[in-house]
């Protein structure tokens, strides 16, 4: 159906504007999320919508617009398609010149992405209200808050060249605390199956955490050796994905990555893998380049950038698939990063379906991050991190804080709760030869902020990260 | 089918679904938007989106649907499903969902424009971006990046209650920055501000800039960033400039102030909040010198409007008064709940999305000093400006901000040059520390907030001036 409207659009485009090179990306779907606080559901959303988004590229002036549309390929509002096609055109015609201009993505088969889970795609407000009571009723009369969310994403591209493809993708996601005073424990999954996710055992695993936090002290701040768990892992994922694996960011020198140089620790492999059978499937980037599976680290060895057809053409290597809509000044970036768990006994199976007895794991996520504190002398085990901010995009020197968690391990047990931390640290220092201790053997999906998106990482021992500051200052 | 039609079928259709509140927003939005880059435009994007967005709330749950249709059997489709998830949200309830009272208003409102920013050539800003990145590049920058964004939205609002309401809010801005790479680090110094300055005004706002008379500047500047010495570490007095002073009350006062995060209603993203309500009128916030608004009535800022997405009208308001905090930002429900009279700082990012607790203008007034006065009074001291980093606890306590640039300050006159410029602390002791603030208050704007799930963006503005603080910890380096 989608691309029914891309081929619409196509069309259009070529009456208006013969000559011109042209690609267009329609993406539609429902986005529904369920919020909650004070442990009532307070805000419950849910939205249907199209939009699509055209790029010409005319006597060597480029310019894109987007519109969103009512209808579907049969009832699509003509006359809005008509109006996009048109004032691009005219755009195009009153940019300034782009010599940088890369071309189109050329025709190609694109890639098969896992099939969608319909229960997912079409879970219904009262589906994500029940597991919202169920996270509630596990927390055991704590304070509670986060959300339950489903997606349902149907995705076309199209372009003058010949490329096409089409796919439709479904994400569920909860993320959510318990609140025991001022303490805040966190849970946090995302699937491609709704079905997955268990608000009973997401909420007694916050509520767990968030009791082991009473009485929290204060630690000096200084290097610590850390145990973080796979809800901070992500954020190193996230960053490193933005400032260091961005080929526009590695072109210009901005970004830290040598490509062949052992910069990591061996023991850490990082992997895009759009066809994640969990994840958010995708099949085409929004050039149309075709999605494959990219190692970006391989046992430690900066292996590749993303690339988009712009940032590629200007560095003399093919686009990776990573173009994002609009994101010609930004650059290109990975949207489904893995960073690879170590190989063992995955702890969904040692925990069991239902989770190993809570209280035997205190405030740890799994027996898989159990595992990796047993292994320290003297460190932390942090949950989260909050609100970091690149110093230096070009030493990915970031500061933030620590959120939802933090304890003291002595003799590789849980000795106390933390109060929270302010730390500077640059994040490839932290994962640099001989600076992993140990990784996870099971790795998790974690929804992002502020997109339909999923990473998944597992936990990570590392020997020092620098905290800075404490609620002292 | 009228605008005012579709909203008014959407609330129908979801009263007659069981509900005892509705109300509908349709918004059509245009934006455009220009990245250039080294004399040559990198992006440049027209976009148009337009639809409804319905509340609805049953029982003590609200629910929120919307479309990018605004036909009648589209909008009434619309109201029922919202009632409809407002009932599922009823399965987990709370308490009664009260909101203050907000008299049926019907009412225009538009935003100053002097210069339509859409109608000004393509050709022309094109020709502005390429020649200032241009400027830049000659004058020593790696990366000379320009851009501007333009917003042209228009609301109509429709409640159950009477409310019926229409604006059209022109808001534009502009910005450049410089970058150039060292051995191993970057160095960045961007005019006016880190992503640039916007207003609720027409292309003016980006014409008075002058965007040209700056770019060789900042590019050398940035040039000689790299051989500056690096701002050290330790305790001393501390001068912010009032781009920085933006940022400062944005971060540890505007989202400290929100009245939804000091009831918990964030509380699992954006956060909480350290403010209790049960002192407000009380708690010392600040210094004497510390007064701040929530004033969306100033003309041409960011954060203006003529009502908000609840419809209550626009009105001015204190938060802090002889550095007392004294207000807040609030809603109709959140305020019924916190048990005050008054919202009117809800708004939401498009017709797709839920209005919610959102900065309007939230501002310092002018103190009796200016920034020559303040670093004359300085005998030793660091002066720093133009944000680069940002980070804080979801308490809005414990803060991390990193400058583009820093000069000492010694014996009352600016030194030399810092670079890596960070200053750190807690909201609270800082506030209360600032000993001199400026008269020279500029009206920034900030058009990149997040908050919500889903993410939505919010304009704010932020009247600033420069101010001093002491015994503020500097220097921090990872």
């Amino acid at each position: 159906m989608s691309l029914d409207i891309a081929s619409k659009v196509l069309d259009l485009v070529k009456a208006a504007s013969p000559a011109a090179e042209a690609e267009v990306l329609v993406g539609g779907g429902e986005l529904a999320l369920t919020r909650f606080a004070n442990s009532f559901i307070h805000q419950n959303v849910a939205d249907a919508s199209t939009a699509v988004r055209l790029r010409l590229h005319v006597d060597g002036r480029t310019a894109a617009g987007s519109a969103t549309i009512s209808g579907d390929s049969t009832t699509v509002d003509g006359e809005a398609l008509g109006r996009l096609v048109e004032r691009t055109v005219v755009a195009a015609g009153l940019a300034p010149p782009d010599p940088q201009w890369p071309g189109l993505a050329p025709a190609a088969e694109a890639p098969a992405v896992p099939p969608v889970d319909e229960a997912t795609a079409h879970a219904d407000p009262a589906e994500r209200a029940a597991r919202v009571r169920d996270f509630v009723a596990a927390a055991g009369g704590l304070e509670t808050a986060g959300y339950c969310s489903t997606a349902r994403v149907a995705t076309a591209f199209a372009n003058s060249a010949g490329m096409s493809a089409s796919w439709v993708s479904a994400l569920a996601s909860i993320d959510g605390i318990a609140r025991s005073g001022r303490n805040d424990g966190v849970a946090r999954l995302a699937s491609a199956r709704l079905a997955d996710l268990d608000g009973g055992r997401l909420g007694g695993r916050a509520a767990a955490k968030a009791r082991a936090l009473d009485d929290a002290r204060e630690l000096p701040p200084g290097r610590y050796e850390v145990v973080l768990e796979p809800t901070a892992v992500v954020d190193l994922l996230g960053n490193l994905a933005v400032w260091g694996f961005n080929g526009k960011a590695l072109n210009e020198g901005r970004s830290f990555m040598e490509l062949g140089a052992a910069q990591f620790d061996p023991s850490l492999s990082i992997v895009d893998d759009p066809f994640d059978p969990l994840g958010l499937g995708m099949a085409v980037d929004a050039e149309g380049t075709p999605k494959r599976r990219l190692a970006f680290v391989d046992a430690g060895v900066s292996a590749a950038v993303a690339h988009d057809r712009r940032s590629g053409a200007q560095s003399g290597a093919p686009s990776t698939g990573h173009a994002l809509p609009g994101g010609a000044a930004f650059g290109a970036v990975p949207l489904a990063l893995h960073l690879l768990p170590a190989e063992g006994p995955d702890a969904s199976e040692v925990d069991g379906p239902g989770g190993r007895d809570q209280g035997g794991l205190g405030p740890m996520a799994d027996s898989s991050v159990a595992a990796l504190v047993s292994q320290v002398g003297r460190g932390l085990l942090v949950s989260d991190f909050w609100y970091t901010r690149v110093l230096d995009p070009r030493t990915l020197v970031m500061t933030g804080l620590t959120r939802n968690g933090v304890w003291l391990i002595e003799d590789g047990v849980i000795k106390a709760p933390v109060q929270n931390f302010r730390f500077t640290q640059s994040y490839p220092q932290a994962l640099a030869p001989g600076a992993v201790l140990g990784i996870g053997t099971r790795s998790i999906g974690l929804p992002g902020d502020w997109e339909v998106m999923a990473y998944r990482a597992p936990a990570l021992r590392l020997a020092s990260w620098n905290f800075t500051g404490n609620p002292s200052g | 089918v009228t605008e005012f039609d579709a909203a008014s079928a959407a609330v129908q259709a979801a009263l007659d679904a069981g509900a005892s509140y509705a109300d509908a927003r349709v918004m059509v939005r245009r934006a455009e938007s220009m990245d250039a880059r080294n004399g040559e435009i990198e992006e440049l994007s027209q976009d148009e989106d337009a639809g409804i967005g319905v509340r609805a709330l049953v029982g003590s749950g609200w629910g929120f649907f919307a479309v990018p249709d605004l036909s009648d059997a589209a909008a009434r489709r619309a109201g029922a499903r919202a009632a409809a998830i407002a009932a599922a949200s009823a399965t987990v309830p709370g308490p009664n969902a009260a909101r203050v009272p907000a008299p049926a208003v019907s009412g225009s409102w538009a935003s100053q424009c002097l210069v339509d920013p859409l109608a000004v050539p393509l050709s022309e800003k094109g020709d502005l971006l390429v020649n200032v990145t241009a400027a830049m590049k000659a004058a020593g920058a790696d990366h000379a990046e320009g851009s501007y964004n333009i917003w042209d939205t228009r609301k109509w609002f429709v409640s159950s209650e009477g409310h019926r309401i229409d604006q059209h809010i022109r808001e534009c801005g502009a910005g450049i920055a410089a970058t150039v790479i060292g051995d191993g680090e970057t160095q960045r110094r961007s005019y006016p501000s880190y992503r640039g300055q916007f207003g609720t005004r027409g292309w003016e706002t980006v014409t008075e800039l002058d965007l040209a008379a700056h770019a060789g500047r900042i590019a050398e500047e940035a040039r000689a960033l790299l051989t500056a010495p690096q701002c050290p570490a330790g305790t001393t007095t501390l001068i912010l400039g009032s781009e920085q002073m933006a940022l400062q009350i944005h971060e540890s006062v505007g989202h400290a102030i929100e009245l939804d995060r000091i009831l918990g209603w964030e509380a699992a993203f954006a956060g909480t909040s350290w403010l209790d309500l049960a002192q407000l009128g009380s708690l010392r916030y600040g210094s004497e010198l510390m007064n701040i608004t929530i004033d969306p009535t100033i003309p041409g800022a960011l954060g203006s409007f003529g009502f908000d997405d609840e419809g209550t009208p626009a009105a001015p308001r204190d938060a802090v008064r002889n550095g007392v905090w004294v207000g807040v930002l609030a809603g109709r429900d959140s305020a019924a709940v916190a048990g005050l009279d008054y919202g009117g700082s809800v708004r939401s990012d498009g017709w797709a999305r839920l209005p919610m607790v959102r900065m309007t203008n939230v501002g310092l007034e002018p103190g009796p000093h200016t920034l020559d006065e303040m670093i004359a009074a300085t005998d030793d001291g660091i002066y720093m400006d133009l944000n680069r980093s940002w980070s804080i606890d979801d308490r809005r306590l414990n803060f991390q901000f990193g400058c583009e640039i820093g000069w000492e300050i010694k014996n009352g006159k600016r030194g030399r040059m810092l670079r890596n410029p960070t200053y750190t602390g807690i909201g609270p002791q800082f506030w209360r520390s600032m000993d001199m603030l400026s008269s020279e208050v500029v009206a920034w704007g900030t058009p990149n907030c997040g908050k919500g799930q889903p993410g939505q963006v919010g304009h704010t503005g932020h009247p600033a001036a420069a101010a001093r603080f002491t015994n503020v910890r500097v220097g921090v380096t990872g």
